[in-house]
């Protein structure tokens, strides 16, 4: 026996070895939950690895900087000028962007709808990766001392990056998007189709649960649905790829990732997300549903009662627009007349708003705006406009106003300016 | 091909001081995590297996060739997100494996350690493989192309790196 033993004593040695391994994955795999026993071995492991990671990438970065801030100011001045000049262009559009917000919280409220943001960030320096192509996972600098808990989002400036997994004492470990146990909710930008974002063993990104009936065009862009709860709505995950046939009636649609990937520095843990519906008091029942009545497709009104409400000036009351448009509006949808006017009656539709709005800032609301928007359209977004950029709304809500005929714009303003070179004729 | 086969006798056994023995796994740990970050092309090294089977072939010796694998492997396992044990399984194999062929082939020359490298990458992909697949239930894709154009890249670096661990053995 005790000859058996010593002749074959490696190969019992390796069984013996690759058996207590066997069932250690085993032990792990029916868990479902990660616990302590492994926990320890990772801890140790990443104990002893990632203070060098820290120092190296500490040292790289301190070089860097003296490189670049002291020495390599090459261009520096010309940049200087075409990010200044980014900034005129930057200010221009945020004043849109504002003002689409504005309407969006007024619907939003109207709808009772709850909007998510994010509220605090924390940036933390990618120090390492897991060195494995089957495992994409990076390390970060932050950890549970910072505040960092599991499930948090982690995002850079171009999209999102993946999902804190494990949080030890002063790092991270982020789990990729692209890695093949990731998922994320993902909601297709202009076709507003919804799927689940995975990532696939050669760490690609592909959006599944889309039905194989529906067109996505190449080059749409990607976003968080927010349905995974880890996530805000609406950040940016990538573009559309190619599309290819998937299991069943589904279609595999490859993404390409907005962030890169395998070259991430710098990052922003999302350690605070708020949720909050809409503040009703930011909303004027009739305000809203005057943005409800220039979204909504309308009917052209008839040229003589057109001609009449024109002729009579001031007599047309801006309630009729909102009574006229919405009315049509909710027909042409087939939406039943009594939900629209149950949210505000037509009389108590903005009696001020369009006044106000021609006397303040008479440019800001021209009746046909480059493509025949209506003035009705501009006028709940004319208080802000006037406060922030004059002139700017006309050209730049048009692109995004849904054309009307032009005979449903005169009652809009209900005093006419005749100096006024953008009264309506 | 300077494979050649040699007795028990003739056979150099090698030894590493302790500070190798511990620094050289560690670094090349270390290394296998970091370095991908700033030139990712380099995740289809694996440098961990690089020093598995150098240790391995050096020393001759199965028992340290299985635990040294096994160790090496657990630590880089401990790096990923997937269970421990990957790693550590294939990597026992291959210290096993490495050291039994030691034994038994002359090691060392260059065109040997290309081909045993070559060998040993592709048990390592194999038995990984099978077990990520069979036993942890992930999904894996087998790429013929990538995995020789793999073996063949860590081959060229095993090269490198036996000849970085021929200046720290020490002779028994």
């Amino acid at each position: 026996m005790e000859s058996v033993l010593g002749r074959y004593r490696n190969l019992i040695v390796l069984v013996g070895v690759l058996f207590a391994q066997v069932v250690g994955l085993a032990v792990q795999v029916k868990r479902t939950t990660p616990s302590e026993p492994t926990r320890l071995i990772r801890i140790w492991a990443i104990g002893a690895v990632t203070p060098l990671e820290r120092a190296l990438v500490w040292a790289q970065t301190s070089t860097g900087d003296v490189w670049h801030n002291y020495f390599y100011l090459r261009g520096v001045r010309a940049e200087n000028r075409a990010l200044k000049a980014q900034i005129e262009r930057m200010s221009l559009e945020r004043v849109r962007i504002s003002q689409d917000a504005d309407q969006a919280r007024r619907l939003q409220a109207l709808l009772g709808f709850k909007e998510q943001f994010i509220s605090q960030t924390m940036a933390a320096q990618v120090i390492g990766g897991s060195g494995s192509e089957l495992s994409r996972s990076v390390f970060i600098d932050k950890g549970s001392r910072d505040g960092l808990k599991p499930d948090m989002a982690v995002i850079t400036a171009d999209g999102i990056v993946g999902k804190v997994l494990h949080v030890y004492r002063s790092t991270s470990e982020v789990l990729l998007i692209n890695d093949q146990s990731s998922g994320v909710g993902a909601i297709l930008d202009q076709t507003r189709l919804q799927g689940i974002l995975n990532g696939t063993p050669a760490g690609e990104l592909v959006l599944g649960r889309v039905m194989s009936d529906e067109t996505v065009p190449p080059g749409e862009m990607v976003l968080t649905s927010g349905g995974d709860s880890i996530f805000p709505k609406g950040l940016p995950i990538g573009k559309v790829a190619k599309i290819t046939p998937g299991s069943d009636l589904f279609l595999n649609i490859h993404v390409r990732p907005a962030a890169d990937l395998s070259r991430l520095e710098e990052v922003l843990v999302v350690t605070k997300i708020d949720e909050r519906q809409a503040q009703p008091e930011q909303v004027g029942g009739a305000r809203a549903i005057d943005i409800l009545a220039a979204r909504l497709p309308s009917v052209p009104s008839k040229p003589e009662n057109t001609e009449k409400s024109a002729s009579s000036g001031s007599s047309a009351t801006p309630g009729s627009v909102a009574a006229k448009t919405p009315t049509t509006g909710v027909a042409a949808n087939g939406t039943p007349a009594t939900g629209t006017s149950s949210t505000g009656t037509p009389k108590t539709a903005h009696p001020a708003m369009p006044g106000a709005d021609a006397q303040s800032n008479p440019k800001a609301t021209p009746p046909h705006a480059g493509n025949g928007a209506p003035a009705a359209r501009n006028a709940p977004n004319a208080k802000s406009t006037a406060g922030d950029s004059p002139g700017l709304t006309s050209s730049s809500r048009a692109g995004a106003s849904t054309p009307s005929p032009k005979p449903v714009n005169p009652p809009v303003d209900p005093k006419p300016q005749p100096d006024s070179p953008d009264t309506p004729h | 091909m300077a494979i050649t086969y040699t007795s028990g006798e003739q056979v150099e056994v090698y030894r590493f001081s302790i500070p190798a023995t511990v620094l050289i796994p560690l670094a090349a740990v270390f290394l296998q995590a970091f370095i991908p970050l700033r030139f990712p092309f380099f995740v289809i090294f694996d440098l961990p297996l690089l020093v598995t089977i150098g240790f391995a072939t050096a020393r001759r010796n199965p028992l340290a060739g299985l635990l040294t694998g096994g160790l090496i492997g657990i630590m880089q396992d401990a790096l990923t997100h997937q269970p421990i044990g990957l790693y550590g399984i294939s990597k026992t194999v291959v210290g096993f494996g490495a050291s039994s062929l030691g034994i038994k082939l002359d090691v060392e020359n260059a065109g040997a350690r290309f081909l045993i490298t070559i060998f040993f990458f592709a048990v390592h992909e194999v038995v990984y493989f099978l077990i990520a697949r069979g036993l942890v239930g992930l999904r894996m894709a087998w790429s013929w192309p990538h995995e020789l154009l793999s073996g063949i890249a860590n081959a060229v670096l095993g090269v490198l790196v036996f000849m970085l661990l021929d200046r720290v053995k020490q002779r028994t």
